[in-house]
């Protein structure tokens, strides 16, 4: 799956009470929480998005509470990826189980610029910078966390396990 | 093979042979656990997978404690969502009202976790359990429903980093300051992925209580888990709270470690994160002139008795100062009335505290003592990132209740030798 999008850059240990502050859990649907995302870094931070703009991030991306709500939130502000140094663990299992792909790319993040155009090749694991012309190779993706984006998130998954069970 | 802790628990609960850090395995779990923020949405995703019943109604543990008492509308359809769904599925840990504290100090209380559990909690401080002796860790909402549904996740065996204390410990420093203080050294992703676990003759000598604080902020480094051993305290503890069959648990001579520190704590100073995150720790009196507008002593770190003990001991006689709010609230019913018989609610009340329910409250900035943008609150919580407990141009200042206590009274973060 290719994905295009604008590049929004963030920086180090970008807490989930930064990605959706804690006021606005009192929903769990996807539209209203993208409508808040990121309202915990900078007030108004959603505007700037356009569907498929992807977030580059430094080291620990995610990192704090559980809050599903906080992958939730990017997904509905039209953000399918997040390319980041590192991910916060919590994050990291939240982020496959909805269907938020994650690419970890170390200190390569520092060649993605704020406003860069990229275009990210999810099954090849790379990131082609169309603004600069490089390319970044990712981490690749986890067997475990394939399977688990192949049977569609972790819903599908468990559900496909209770039928065998019955 | 020798194990460490996290692999020694693991490997209790699965078929498979455990070998080495990275490898992934299915374990049984022993309890599952949300909130009324997390459980909406597990509930959600479990409905989602076409699960009609929970593995086991006696496994799961619903505790509404974030937003409770219901602070608005929203919240209050959340925690109903949250209890049709326990009648539904005749879960018997369900709690909110009268019998409802935090879930980390409600739960321990309840004897419902023990050594050698495994816990999977929507919470990301289910690792307070580690305190106990449990891999216990937090996970998201459809982590958590999968887990509901099935009595199995996955892990990731976790590389463990071995963190020894050793030394005596000085007047008003306590396991929260040995928490901030490693949090400091390693930083808020020094443990990532990582299990923590602790040892040492000051371990040893720690109460339960506190090493319940110390695992509650594993996750603060970015830990899975932060693991204590499960020594005759701890079986005292477990008994006391109504378990039975509970055995010791250490690590295996030989076991391996992906790094072992040891620290001495002799000469340490109580110990501040300062804003905006956890590892920006500084020795009290290295801070000066921060005066604060709010105290608050209370949460799943620091909510429980002992806590409260060591506050009222500084509080007795004494005011706050007359700029500072200071908040207590005690972090289950059990402790809410223990510290009202003991006479501590007097101490709080004379020094002009409000006492409240138990709840997560301000902790996350839920309610029950939001910040105005310019303010400043020394908490005995677990997060200062920036607008945690309110506006994003307020600050909020961690340490141990002796240290909140004493900032109170005197208007300004202060060490409380100094009163």
């Amino acid at each position: 799956m290719l994905v295009t999008g604008k590049v929004h850059k963030v920086g180090a240990h970008i807490d989930t009470d930064a990605i959706i502050p804690a006021r606005f859990l009192v929903t769990t649907d996807t539209q209203e929480l993208g409508a808040n995302c990121m309202e915990g870094l900078e007030p108004g931070w959603v505007k700037r998005v356009q569907k498929n703009d992807i977030i580059v991030a430094d080291e620990n991306f995610g990192c704090g509470s559980s809050r599903e709500h906080a992958p939730l939130a990017i997904i509905g502000a039209g953000i399918p990826v997040v390319v980041a140094k590192s991910f916060a663990r919590i994050f990291y299992r939240n982020a496959y189980n909805m269907g938020l792909v994650l690419l970890e790319v170390g200190d390569d993040a520092d060649r993605l610029n704020d406003g860069d155009t990229l275009e990210v090749d999810l099954d090849a694991g790379q990131i082609k910078n169309l603004t600069t012309g490089e390319t970044v190779i990712c981490a690749p993706v986890p067997q475990s966390m394939q399977d688990l984006l192949d049977a569609g998130g972790l819903v599908p998954y468990v559900k496909k396990r209770l039928a065998e069970k019955r | 093979m020798s194990h460490n802790l996290a692999e020694k628990i693991l490997q209790a609960h699965t078929d498979e042979e455990i070998t080495r850090a990275g490898q992934i395995v299915t374990c049984r779990v022993s309890l599952v656990l949300a909130n009324d923020i997390t459980a909406p949405l597990a509930i959600k995703s479990f409905k989602g997978m076409g699960a009609t019943r929970v593995f086991d109604k006696d496994k799961v543990a619903l505790v509404c404690d974030h937003f409770t008492p219901n602070k608005d509308i929203d919240s209050a359809e959340q925690v109903k969502v949250v209890r049709e769904f326990a009648r539904e599925m005749n879960v018997t840990h369900y709690y909110e009202g009268g019998d409802c504290g935090v879930e980390h100090a409600l739960l321990p209380e309840l004897g419902l976790v023990g050594p050698r559990d495994i816990v999977v909690g929507a919470d990301s401080h289910t690792c307070t359990y580690g305190g106990l002796g449990a891999f216990a860790t937090g996970m998201g909402s459809t982590d958590i429903a999968g887990a509901m549904a099935l009595g199995e996740t996955w892990f990731k065996v976790p590389p463990t980093i071995r963190v020894e204390y050793e030394g005596v410990l000085e007047p008003f420093v306590g396991a929260k300051d040995l928490i901030l203080h490693l949090i400091g050294r390693i930083g808020v992703s020094g443990a990532l992925y990582r299990a923590l676990e602790f040892g040492g003759p000051v371990i040893d000598n720690l109460s339960i209580e506190g090493r319940m604080t110390m695992a509650n902020m594993a996750i603060e480094a970015g830990g899975k888990v932060g693991l204590f051993p499960a020594d005759a305290k701890t079986l005292a503890y477990c008994a006391a709270h109504g378990r039975t069959g509970d055995k010791a648990l250490k690590a295996d001579p030989g076991a391996v470690y992906e790094q072992e520190l040891s620290l001495s704590v002799t000469g340490m100073s109580p110990q501040v994160a300062c804003p905006h995150l956890p590892d920006n720790v500084r020795p009290v009196d290295e801070l000066t002139n921060l005066r604060v507008d709010q105290a608050v002593i209370g949460s799943c770190t620091n909510g429980r008795i002992e806590d409260l003990r060591e506050a009222a001991a500084i509080l007795k006689g004494r005011k706050a100062h007359k700029n500072v709010r200071l908040i207590v609230l005690p972090a289950t019913p059990k402790i809410w009335r223990q510290a009202m018989d003991e006479g501590l609610f007097s101490i709080f009340m004379d020094a002009g505290a409000v006492v409240g329910p138990p709840t997560c409250g301000p902790c996350l900035g839920g309610h029950m003592g939001i910040l105005a943008g310019g303010e400043r609150c020394i908490a005995t919580t677990n997060r200062n990132f920036r607008g945690r407990m309110g506006s994003l141009q307020s600050e909020v200042y961690l340490s141990s209740p002796a240290v909140a206590a004493a900032s109170a009274i005197a208007g300004e973060i202060i060490n409380p030798a100094k009163l």
